[in-house]
């Protein structure tokens, strides 16, 4: 039985060769370089590195990051599965351009994201104005960076989202309408649960690549340690600092966030497609 | 006659619902992507020209910007090839093979992609940088890779690492092995079965990678950002520039520079539909 699986999976050549370059472009590339950065943030004293990332300025950009972060991934999964919602479910003239137009913040520089927004949302931007009439503070605060990050994350959403509604059995819409479900019955209890999944997936994408953010965030935001500065930005700063240890600890925190959110989004794709299989 | 009328009625006036609800969805959405993602866009060339053209097209003709123009096709002209070529190597290892482990192997791709942009570029400068633990070999042996043209390619290429292989995997593994057996059967050796079969079956794929993987290449910002060291003519790439300009308050030039870029995002979203529409 085992000599027959085996034979069946060398009937193709050069397995061993294409995994073995695999294995080695990924550990020279990505894996080494990552194992350095924890070799350096290890190389200190467990004490010195707590008081590395509890200091108070490295604290107040972790909560700034995680709460910009949450907030502008919260208002794509809304925004980003009505967007969803109609380019799988409506038909409209131009729907091709904005389906195409969707991707944009995946195709545009992000430092070119960074300087068009700041210059639309500061007081005297085109949108900035009107805020300003209101009192309201757009760039340069955190309400400024949830802007650059809500701009950076959309995709992700539209792009989990819209495959599910697209696939979705039209079927038990129409049964449940025929046993008297109203429009908004359906869409809670058949629609919601289906897409749910997908939503939360887009979710964490976005949260995900929110939190690493750099170039569209980096000019919108002001940089005011304690009040505007980011996590990336604040390991900038350290390494402009030449304080390697610092930037490295600092680093190897979000990499473990990071990190632990990759395998989460992993593990959660990888279980629907294994459901969407068996069905 | 009043029972057939009424039902007519009511379905007219779902209708009437329905169509109201639609164009109600679709104004919020669409009003949504035009501030977040039209403006934005609008904003780039009108700023870029709102000093006159002829100031647009020095910006361009600038030696500096030249220069950062240079360095940033260069870099993409290496980083683009070396993972075209992982891509599909490694795509094939795990589409058209069966082994343990190999969910934990595309995790480990997608590292890049959940990695900040930020600590991409740190990991380079903590392993060659002078303070890094190859610093003093490289010293000793007169090799510039942090802060120098090297240094650039390598954080590029960590960055856009999974762009390919990620495209590649779903594709191969939809076409499944059934081609290349009857091949491989039929007498063809390797590389006329790799070149015969599987390439041109992942033709659309791998166009679709490569495109997608050239954008973030010539856009990438901070992982660039932290390992050139911002000297000009020498290691500033496109986006670097536009970022020296803006913080010099010489805006307008800064927006010239970032019109290239958000040409080359407008073509590249073409291609993408282009190739998206091919493969239907």
């Amino acid at each position: 039985m085992f000599k027959k699986k085996k034979r069946h999976h060398q009937v193709l050549p050069a397995f061993g060769l294409s995994m073995g370059y695999t294995l080695v472009y990924l550990s020279l590339i990505v894996l080494i370089p990552i194992a350095f950065l924890f070799i350096k943030a290890a190389a200190i004293s467990w004490d010195d590195f707590w008081s590395i990332i509890t200091d108070r300025r490295v604290l107040a950009s972790f909560q700034l990051t995680f709460s910009t972060s949450f907030m502008a991934a919260f208002i794509n999964a809304i925004f980003g599965t009505l967007i969803a919602w109609i380019l799988a479910k409506y038909q409209f003239t131009g729907k091709k351009i904005v389906d195409a137009i969707v991707d944009l913040p995946f195709a545009l520089p992000t430092a070119v994201a960074g300087i068009a927004l700041t210059t639309l949302y500061a007081p005297n931007g085109w949108i900035g104005r009107f805020f300003e009439a209101l009192g309201i503070k757009v760039a340069f605060t955190p309400l400024g960076i949830m802007i650059a990050l809500i701009f950076i994350g959309l995709p992700f959403v539209v792009r989990s989202v819209q495959p599910v509604l697209q696939e979705l059995d039209q079927q038990y819409e129409e049964a449940a309408s025929t046993l008297g479900a109203n429009s908004l019955q359906i869409f809670m209890k058949i629609i919601l649960p289906t897409i749910f999944p997908a939503i939360l997936t887009g979710f964490s994408l976005a949260f995900a690549r929110a939190l690493g953010e750099y170039g569209s965030v980096v000019f919108i935001s002001g940089n005011m340690p304690l009040k505007t500065e980011i996590v990336p930005l604040l390991i900038v700063t350290k390494l402009e600092q030449f304080d390697y240890v610092g930037a490295a600890a600092v680093a190897a925190v979000m990499l473990v966030i990071s990190f632990i959110l990759l395998f989460l989004i992993n593990f959660w794709q990888w279980r629907i497609s294994k459901k969407y299989e068996t069905v | 006659m009043n029972k057939i009328k009424s039902p007519y009625k009511i379905n007219r006036l779902n209708f009437n619902f329905e169509a109201f609800r639609k164009g109600g969805l679709i104004g919020v959405a669409l009003a949504f992507l035009a501030l977040f993602i039209v403006v934005p866009l609008i904003a780039v060339f009108t700023e870029a020209f709102s000093k006159g053209a002829e100031l647009y097209f020095a910006s361009l003709m600038d030696p500096d910007a030249r220069s950062a123009i240079k360095l940033t096709l260069l870099v993409a002209a290496i980083a683009v090839p070396l993972n075209t070529i992982f891509g599909v190597i490694a795509a094939y290892a795990i589409a058209k093979f069966q082994f343990k482990g190999k969910n934990f192997l595309i995790t480990l791709i997608d590292i890049p992609f959940a990695v900040s942009p930020v600590i991409a570029g740190l990991v380079f400068v903590l392993l060659f940088g002078s303070q890094g633990f190859l610093g003093p070999f490289l010293e000793a042996n007169n090799i510039k890779i942090v802060f120098a043209v090297p240094g650039l390619i390598l954080a590029t290429v960590f960055v856009t690492f999974p762009f390919v292989v990620r495209e590649l995997i779903p594709v191969m593994q939809e076409q499944g092995t059934d081609e290349e057996q009857a091949g491989r059967i039929l007498g063809a050796n390797g590389w006329q079965m790799f070149f015969r079969i599987t390439l041109p079956n992942i033709k659309w794929g791998l166009l679709y990678g490569i495109i997608l993987c050239n954008a973030r290449a010539m856009g990438e910002f901070g992982a660039v950002s932290v390992v050139s060291g911002h000297i000009r003519g020498l290691t500033n790439t496109i986006p670097l520039h536009v970022e020296i300009l803006y913080n010099e308050y010489q805006f307008s030039a800064a927006f010239a520079v970032a019109s290239i870029l958000a040409m080359l995002a407008i073509v590249t979203l073409f291609l993408k539909s282009v190739v998206e529409w091919k493969t239907k």
